[in-house]
């Protein structure tokens, strides 16, 4: 079909009548299974008879719709197509010169979220920033924490967890337990938060060890499960599903961010907001997410991070150099543990509530999906991912203007998810391996060169 | 046996004492010894389902032996009973590197990185356990310079130096094999186990195996234990060699001997069974001639 396209006039007619054929041939196809689906309609009257709406314009359009669209298709789109993949091929392979921006893309970045605050209060307002920075940044900021810290299990070592949002569980209820019964700090609670979700992450790890791939999977899934229905049934503790409610919010150096006289406004000379305490967590969990993909850059570049990598790629020949898999999976699993606790204690702050609710599978889901369309390992890869799945289904919220297209009674919410898993069907197919399927290497000899990602394993638990 | 007698006057550093393993109702290997002496090449080999890689995952602890006793004896007078180590720590302590038949590459690492991870436990010593190196003190930045090092040597052993930046399941396949035996040299061995390591290469890539693995002895001091099916790569390099059939060794000893043996021969080429008693008559013969003159 593709080699149609040549320049010569009689081809291009030849071309046009082809076309024109199977335009015809897909407007009947049309015709044939539409009509009774569109235009014609069984439907009730007002004295319940049975009567036959026709919808012949509708029907129609269908029609033309089909027929365009194959012209334009055979006619236009694949002659083009194949041209342009004939002059790929043809040209020769040039080094392409990364241009400033995709090369400085991490620095900019941060330096965009560090600006993120001040520009959107500029711009909006001091109320009209809460949306845009606690919606928006601390929302999709505590996801990029998350998918970074599950990304060190399953994007590095391979091991497919989908029970991570128990540690993110472990470390909120961490943070809301101890605050309330014991009224400790959120600085003291955050490193005991980690710790305590590292120590889960041992103690799923143990029993995990042996098993790989699907069974894996399963264990994981399961101990997330177990997780949750603790929450639910320690009532004593855990309050079940009623939650823990009035957790006690995050001060900086001491200072409150509340109305009273020595509460931040009062003592900047502000006048008082709360959103000043969502910018504050907004700089709190970029903090936060920053400490995770500084200490995963560092990690992969230390032994223990390698062996990750290295567990990853094939176990029995790490097995034959020397590497204790045992405990290279172990910190794996606690490592990535412990930033979900981090992010589970900076939830909890955050919220001031915690319930069950919360820590479901479908979140556990989420932060895979995240990191999958990311592409396994790649820090920068899983942020695009994380602003695009939690920011787009928060922008679809906003996105009213639709209304225009699909008529009045068009409700984008509740076709968020619908879009959103349409979205990700595209992406894979697209790019099967994520957004950044290369992965940079740790070290190199003479140059730095990305391993495509053809190459790299996905694990097998 | 009189053939047994080669090998134990030298010093060994591999003994291997009545190995047996058995599968269920099979008996891959059955009352198997041999020795193989310290800076030699020995090479195991036998037909098909011998059990010569049983033989060897049973050496670098991938199964444990149903009975019997091996003892890796190192330079330093340390000594390894094997089969009672997990088989992370029989490289990691005992220093016994192997490869494997069909190759075990971390093909998503980068050449340079497959070199860095055979350095795993060194570098974790350096590093603090990670805890020191994450927090940048010198004295990691210094052991992977080290290590990078150590990496680049074995490479220009292998001739890959070229290719340390690729990653290495874009290696062919005669280098991949190269780079698995430089990445088993990274862990510093005393013994390495090769398993088939000229396996699917052509007479130039496997003429450059052979220089590889002289050059290891030679620079090194390592002893090798091979297992081939090449003879080309057997008769040419190995001091020692050691024939294995049905779980059972059937010679033992300098390749121009085993070479010539009957049973060798009857075991690679087969024979008739009317020749059987033939044969055995004719081993008779060869085994009292040689008992006086083999030394």
């Amino acid at each position: 079909m593709a080699n149609v396209a040549s320049t010569t006039a009689s081809a291009g007619s030849e071309l046009t009548a082809r076309a024109l054929r199977e335009a015809v041939f897909s407007g009947l196809i049309t015709l044939g299974l539409f009509v009774l689906f569109v235009g014609l309609k069984t439907d009730q009257n007002i004295r319940n008879e049975l009567i036959l709406t026709q919808h012949w314009v509708l029907l129609a359009i269908f029609v033309i719709v089909a027929m365009v669209g194959r012209f334009l298709m055979v006619a236009y789109a694949q002659p083009w197509l194949a041209q342009r993949k004939a002059a790929k091929a043809a040209a020769p392979e040039v080094a392409k010169e990364e241009s400033f921006f995709s090369r400085n893309f991490s620095k900019i970045a941060i330096v965009a979220l560090v600006l993120y605050p001040p520009v959107i209060i500029a711009l909006v307002g001091v109320q009209g920033s809460l949306k845009w920075v606690d919606n928006f940044g601390v929302q999709i900021l505590i996801y990029v924490m998350l998918a970074w810290g599950l990304n060190i299990v399953v994007g590095l070592a391979g091991l497919l967890d989908l029970g991570y949002v128990a540690f993110y569980a472990v470390g909120a209820y961490t943070y809301a337990l101890l605050s309330t019964y014991f009224g400790l700090s959120f600085w003291v609670l955050l490193p005991v938060a980690g710790l305590l979700a590292a120590c889960w992450g041992v103690v799923l790890g143990f029993p995990v060890l042996r098993l790989r791939g699907d069974y894996l999977a399963i264990v994981t899934l399961a101990f997330g499960e177990i997780i949750r229905l603790v929450l639910i049934n320690w009532t004593e503790v855990t309050k079940g599903t009623f939650g823990v409610s009035g957790i006690a919010k995050a001060t900086l150096f001491g200072i409150k961010f509340d109305a009273s006289k020595d509460g931040f406004a009062a003592l900047m000379g502000l006048p008082i907001s709360s959103a000043y305490y969502k910018i504050f967590l907004f700089y709190l969990i970029l903090g936060l997410a920053l400490l995770t993909a500084f200490v995963t850059i560092r990690l992969r570049r230390m032994p223990v991070g390698r062996a990750w990598e290295a567990l990853r790629e094939d176990e029995i020949a790490c097995r034959s150099l020397g590497i204790n898999t045992t405990t290279t999976k172990l910190t794996a699993f606690a490592t990535g543990a412990m930033f979900g606790g981090f992010a589970g204690s900076f939830f909890a702050v955050r919220q001031g509530f915690v319930s069950p609710e919360s820590f479901v599978f479908l979140e556990s889901a989420v932060i895979l999906a995240i990191v999958v369309l990311g592409g396994m390992g790649s820090l920068t890869g899983i942020a695009v991912a994380a602003v695009v799945m939690i920011g787009g289904t928060e922008i679809l919220r906003e996105l009213t203007f639709l209304k225009m297209i699909f008529g009045p009674n068009f409700t984008p919410e509740l076709y968020r998810m619908l879009i959103f898993g349409l979205a990700m069907v595209v992406v894979m197919v697209w790019k099967p391996r994520g957004f950044v399927g290369s992965r940079e290497p740790t070290a190199f000899l003479r140059e730095r060169r990305a391993v495509s990602g053809s190459f790299t394993k996905e694990g097998h638990g | 046996m009189a053939f047994e007698t080669n090998t134990m006057t030298k010093d060994p550093i591999l003994k291997v004492e009545h190995l047996s393993m058995r599968f269920g109702g099979l008996m891959a290997i059955n009352d198997f010894s041999f020795e193989a002496a310290r800076g030699e090449i020995t090479a195991l080999i036998g037909p098909n389902g011998a059990g010569k890689t049983t033989v060897f995952n049973c050496i670098t602890g991938f199964y444990k032996p149903t009975m019997g006793m091996i003892t890796l004896k190192q330079s330093s007078g340390k000594e390894f009973l094997l089969e009672r180590l997990p088989d992370f720590e029989i490289t990691k302590h005992a220093k016994v590197a192997r490869t494997f038949q069909n190759i075990r590459m971390f093909s998503g690492l980068t050449v340079l990185e497959n070199l860095l991870v055979a350095q795993h436990n060194k570098l974790m010593q350096a590093s603090g356990y990670t805890v020191l190196g994450l927090l940048g003190f010198p004295a990691y930045r210094q052991a992977s310079k080290e290590a990078t090092e150590i990496a680049r040597h074995w490479l220009e052993m292998a001739s890959l130096v070229d290719r340390a930046d690729d990653p290495a399941g874009d290696l062919p396949y005669g280098a991949q094999r190269r780079l698995e035996i430089a990445r088993a040299m990274c862990t510093g061995p005393e013994l390495l186990c090769l398993d088939e390591p000229a396996a699917g290469l052509n007479p130039r890539e496997s003429a450059a195996l052979n220089n590889l693995l002289q050059t290891i002895r030679r620079d090194t001091g390592t002893s090798i234990l091979l297992i081939e099916h090449d003879m080309s790569v057997v008769m040419e390099i190995s001091d020692h060699v050691v024939v294995l059939e049905y779980g059972q060794k059937i010679s033992d000893g300098n390749p121009d001997f085993v070479k010539h043996d009957p049973r060798v021969i009857a075991a690679y080429l087969g024979v008739e069974d009317e020749e059987v008693e033939e044969v055995i008559e004719q081993i008779e013969e060869i085994e009292s001639e040689q008992g006086g003159t083999q030394q």
